[in-house]
């Protein structure tokens, strides 16, 4: 691997597994529209690193232990879940509030507690402001255990809890219905991201691990319309980013991790954005530049086919760069024929929709698709019996 | 552009005649997505008459007066209001958005509801003036709604809220009424009052616009209809285009139970 | 601590302190009823490439650069979050996630790959701020503040804060009608002929301003407690939005003096000699006031049958 050391190779393979489980587990909070929770839950995670640095030391111990930080983490934010859950719930606070109130004050807390850690004079440095933004620059070989060990737990979690968890994001109403307990599913899901992010917060720090948990199923989204999916894509995103932004790390001296894992992943999403089919920003400027020349170019030929004046002048530059009419606006005679075959595909649909035999068919119409692309030529023969003497236009 | 399939002719306002007019429009297409909401739609609206906008759900009926409005942004048509381009003219309306459109839990009292309506009057900082709160009170004092002025607009029934949105409007002092559903869940007495200040508007001269769903009381509430399903199905009077032609035209298979419109089916 | 002591080490932090609480609480109230509360999350988060472009730009700390840069940054991020929200079809909460985030990580990286070892500019303190630091070397007693010459040494975040809550002030003054109406009823507003978009717009500019000029004092994640706590706080004494905007003023300036004379004092009582973060307790009070509101305050639940 690009003649990587030890160490790097170590950190490659911790932040790609990072990354895929936070790409995996972040999916479905995204997709149940409550991306921003991770928000509260890594932040709430400071006071409890502090917390546990302080009872680690009074009890004889080494402070920086990385399992009693996670336990300690893990501890304040769940209380800060619980927290964003009861003020939401049994308050006027939208959770959009509730989850800023909860993020911010218990930072605060634990910027608190890095403080009162400073103070007590332990006569070494905590090292616990790696928490904030990260750092693998020392990571130990137990480290990365824990975080392959986590990680992979967390994906076995997604795959055995992946049905429920699905059902609930697509449509909590009818999954309380047919008889799942949302709440508790909505709490595995929680718990799920939490231990994702306890895990991630030694490598990419409080504030980068919500950027793995979110941008990943983003980008995904713009792939695919199906959420199964949706969840495969974003986890190989997750992974792709954790090890690209490891290895650039390591190519250079002062290259910090953790940012170059959340800017990998932003380059896959900004990809994704611009120039998935379908979803992708291309794509849809495309489209909707095409479909407003169609609906121009419709709604100016039904004009001219019913001696309409044209008001709009784009109307009237399509319809004259198509060779459909002349620049007074009078019609061409290709520009007559057209409009004749377009006021009749508009009758026929006229029709159709009034008929409630066609009542499926009708829910196709849009104003541009020609009749004939939806029935059979009988059909359309038994359409125009409803046009009487007017149809002939 | 759209088609003249239906019989919509002799009225009073012929539909090429725009400046005559309060509110004209002219090839409107709206799209939210794939499909248009509303497709190549033609409109003439009759001065100092009250018309119901009628149609199936999705058929576009809200978003005929988004678009006069300004709320979204056609993809191609044009709107007249006094035969001057809608957006410049926008003074002239008076605006009763969807009741649920709005957080009821917002802090404000039923007469700050109100006071809104006069907000072109007051500018930025004008102060609230004794002349104002007695405008207010008026207002809902035409609603029926003069008691509940200090309260808190989240305690208010369904049929509260409409009544307070109404006022808001009336203190608008507009020439054009545009409401979107305003009998939507409401209450039979709100419903009847609403009706009674929208009669005595158009009596006054004014052009009441509703959008509307309920087929069973289009003929006593109204005296012209617009009926739509993405495209224009006929406009009139309510005896002219309200025919169960012109119903099933609009509503396909789906045509509710429908009394009293059969007088030319 | 006499006097002198007090004026010069305690009074320009407090009063710092409760002009950033105050700048941050005015417009937080219109973003908690807008449901844009986490606008002040993002807004915060993206000061600090902003500044940090500034900086760049500039080669020096200095006030207006740094606001421009930060209300840049805020501006960028708003149509960011609104494209990617639009075009993309993705909602607001995960859009705003993607541009924070990635904007506040390249501030991190851009932060520590140039040389500002020169000046008071690094990562913990933007996310934390000093507000400690903040003192009047100038100041003998109460009596400097009638001295030109000891005011001339004020810390420069003092008379800056001050302006910057005195224009958020005055600005939300002269736009509370349509900043009321557009929150309430975006509909009708657009009918009445406001330019919402730019009202919304201005609100977004005006936090920025706000947090910017905070960020300083309190670092970048504590601003977000003054945006939202003491808003929500004040939501739950009150149903009338001029009393709500009252007490979230009145919630701010108790967080933050009651959050300084904790961290200042409070280890002292204890006990020890070293003093905690004051931000960071000033967030705590702030949270400590929602969490009583929360479940003391008469308009804490939402009114059945709306």
């Amino acid at each position: 691997m690009f003649g990587l050391g030890y160490n790097a190779i170590l950190v490659t393979v911790g932040a790609g597994l990072l990354g895929a489980s936070a790409g995996l587990t972040g999916t479905f909070l995204f997709l149940r529209k409550r991306a921003l929770v991770s928000d509260a839950i890594a932040h709430a995670t400071l006071p409890g690193v502090a917390l546990a640095f302080v009872v680690m030391v009074a009890l004889g111990g080494d402070g920086r232990a990385l399992p009693g930080l996670m336990a300690g983490s893990a501890l304040s934010a769940w209380l800060g879940l619980l927290a964003v859950g009861w003020l939401s719930r049994h308050t006027r606070l939208a959770e959009d509030a509730a989850i800023g109130a909860i993020l911010s004050v218990f930072f605060g807390a634990g910027i608190v507690g890095l403080t009162v850690i400073q103070s007590l004079n332990t006569g070494r440095q905590a090292g616990l402001e790696t928490f904030l933004l990260g750092s693998t620059a020392g990571m130990l070989f137990t480290d990365a255990m824990i975080i392959a060990i986590g990680g992979a737990l967390a994906v076995v979690a997604v795959i055995l809890l992946r049905r429920p968890m699905l059902a609930v994001c697509f449509d909590p109403g009818y999954a309380a219905a047919t008889g799942r307990d949302v709440h508790r599913i909505d709490l595995a899901m929680m718990g799920l991201v939490m231990a994702v992010t306890v895990v991630g917060l030694k490598i990419v720090g409080l504030v980068l691990i919500v950027a793995l948990l979110i941008i990943p199923p983003v980008a995904a989204r713009f792939w695919s319309d199906e959420a199964g999916r949706v969840v495969l894509i974003s986890g190989l995103i997750g992974a792709f980013s954790g090890a690209t932004g490891a290895i650039l790390s390591a190519s250079a001296p002062n290259l910090p991790t953790g940012p170059l894992i959340v800017l990998a992943a932003f380059a896959v999403f900004a990809a994704s954005f611009v120039i998935a089919p379908k979803r992708g920003l291309l794509a849809s400027v495309l489209w909707h530049l095409r479909y407003r020349r169609r609906v121009h170019l419709r709604q100016g030929l039904l004009a001219l086919a019913q001696g309409h004046p044209i008001y709009e002048a784009f109307t009237m530059r399509l319809l004259r760069r198509a060779g459909l009419a002349r620049a007074d606006g009078v019609a061409t005679d290709q520009g007559r024929a057209a409009a004749a075959n377009a006021l009749l595909d508009e009758r026929r649909w006229q029709i159709l929709r009034s008929d409630p035999k066609f009542e499926t068919t009708a829910a196709l119409y849009d104003g541009l698709r020609p009749i004939d692309t939806v029935l059979t030529p009988d059909q359309i023969t038994q359409i125009d019996r409803g046009l009487g003497p007017r149809g002939a236009a | 552009m759209s088609i003249e399939l239906a019989t919509d002719d002799g009225q009073a306002v012929l539909p090429g005649d725009l400046s005559q007019s309060p509110l004209a429009i002219r090839g409107l297409t709206v799209s939210y997505g794939d499909k248009p909401a509303v497709f190549s739609v033609d409109a003439t609206f009759q001065p100092g008459a009250m018309t119901a906008i009628v149609g199936p759900n999705g058929a576009g009926k809200s978003t005929i007066l988004k678009s006069v409005l300004g709320i979204v942004r056609p993809l191609s048509g044009q709107i007249l209001i006094h035969g001057k381009p809608a957006a410049r003219q926008i003074h002239l309306v008076a605006y009763v958005p969807q009741r649920a459109s709005v957080d009821w839990d917002f802090p404000a009292r039923v007469i700050d509801v109100v006071l809104m309506g006069l907000s072109r009057e007051l500018g930025l900082l004008r102060r609230v003036r004794r002349t104002h709160l007695d405008r207010a009170m008026a207002c809902l004092a035409r609603v029926g709604m003069e008691r509940f002025a200090d309260r808190q607009i989240g305690q208010l029934s369904g049929g509260q809220q409409q009544r307070v949105f109404l006022a808001r409007a009336l203190a608008q002092d507009a020439q054009i009424y545009l409401l979107d559903e305003p009998f939507a869940g409401v209450d039979a007495a709100t419903e009847a009052a609403i009706i009674d200040v929208l009669k005595s508007l158009r009596d006054e001269g004014r052009t009441v616009i509703a959008v509307h769903h309920d087929l069973s009381t289009v003929s006593a509430y109204f005296d012209h209809v617009f009926l739509i399903n993405t495209t224009r199905i006929a406009e009139g009077t309510v005896a002219q285009a309200f025919t169960s032609e012109n119903l099933h035209a609009a509503y396909g298979g789906r045509l509710p139970a429908m009394p009293a419109a059969g007088q030319a089916g | 601590m006499n006097g002198a002591e007090f004026v010069a080490l305690s009074l320009p932090p407090i009063l710092i302190g409760v002009f950033a609480a105050i700048a941050c609480a005015v417009p937080g109230n219109f973003l908690l009823l807008r449901r844009q509360a986490l606008i002040g999350d993002a807004i915060s988060h993206v000061a600090l490439p902003g500044i940090v472009v500034a900086f760049l730009i500039t080669g020096a700390v200095t006030t207006w650069p740094m606001m421009l840069g930060a209300a840049g940054a805020a501006i960028i991020a708003v149509v960011l979050i609104e494209l990617i929200r639009r075009l993309g079809r993705i909602e607001v909460g995960a859009a705003m996630g993607v541009v924070f985030t990635t904007m506040f990580t390249a501030g991190v990286l851009l932060l520590e790959q140039s040389d500002t070892s020169s000046v008071h500019l690094d990562v913990e303190h933007a996310l934390y701020g000093n507000l400690e630091s903040l003192i009047w070397l100038d100041a003998t007693g109460w009596t400097s503040l009638a001295d030109p010459a000891a005011l001339a040494g004020l810390p420069p975040e003092l008379p800056r804060m001050a302006v910057v809550a005195l224009l958020v002030g005055l600005l939300t003054l002269l736009l509370w009608r349509p900043l009321t109406i557009s929150t309430f009823d975006e509909g009708f507003a657009r009918a009445a002929g406001l330019p919402v978009t730019a009202i919304g717009l201005l609100l977004v500019i005006m936090a920025a301003v706000a947090a910017v000029a905070a960020f300083d004092a309190v670092g970048s994640i504590i601003v977000i407690a003054m945006f939202i706590c003491p808003p929500a706080a004040a939501r739950m004494m009150t149903n009338r939005l001029d009393h709500q905007m009252g007490w979230s003023i009145g919630f701010a300036t108790v967080s933050a003096l009651s959050g300084y004379v904790l961290a200042g004092y409070g280890p002292l009582w204890l006990g020890f000699d070293n003093s905690i973060s004051a931000a960071g307790m000033i967030a705590v009070m702030s949270g400590l006031i929602l969490a009583i509101a929360a479940r003391f305050g008469p308009c804490r639940a939402r009114v059945a049958g709306s």
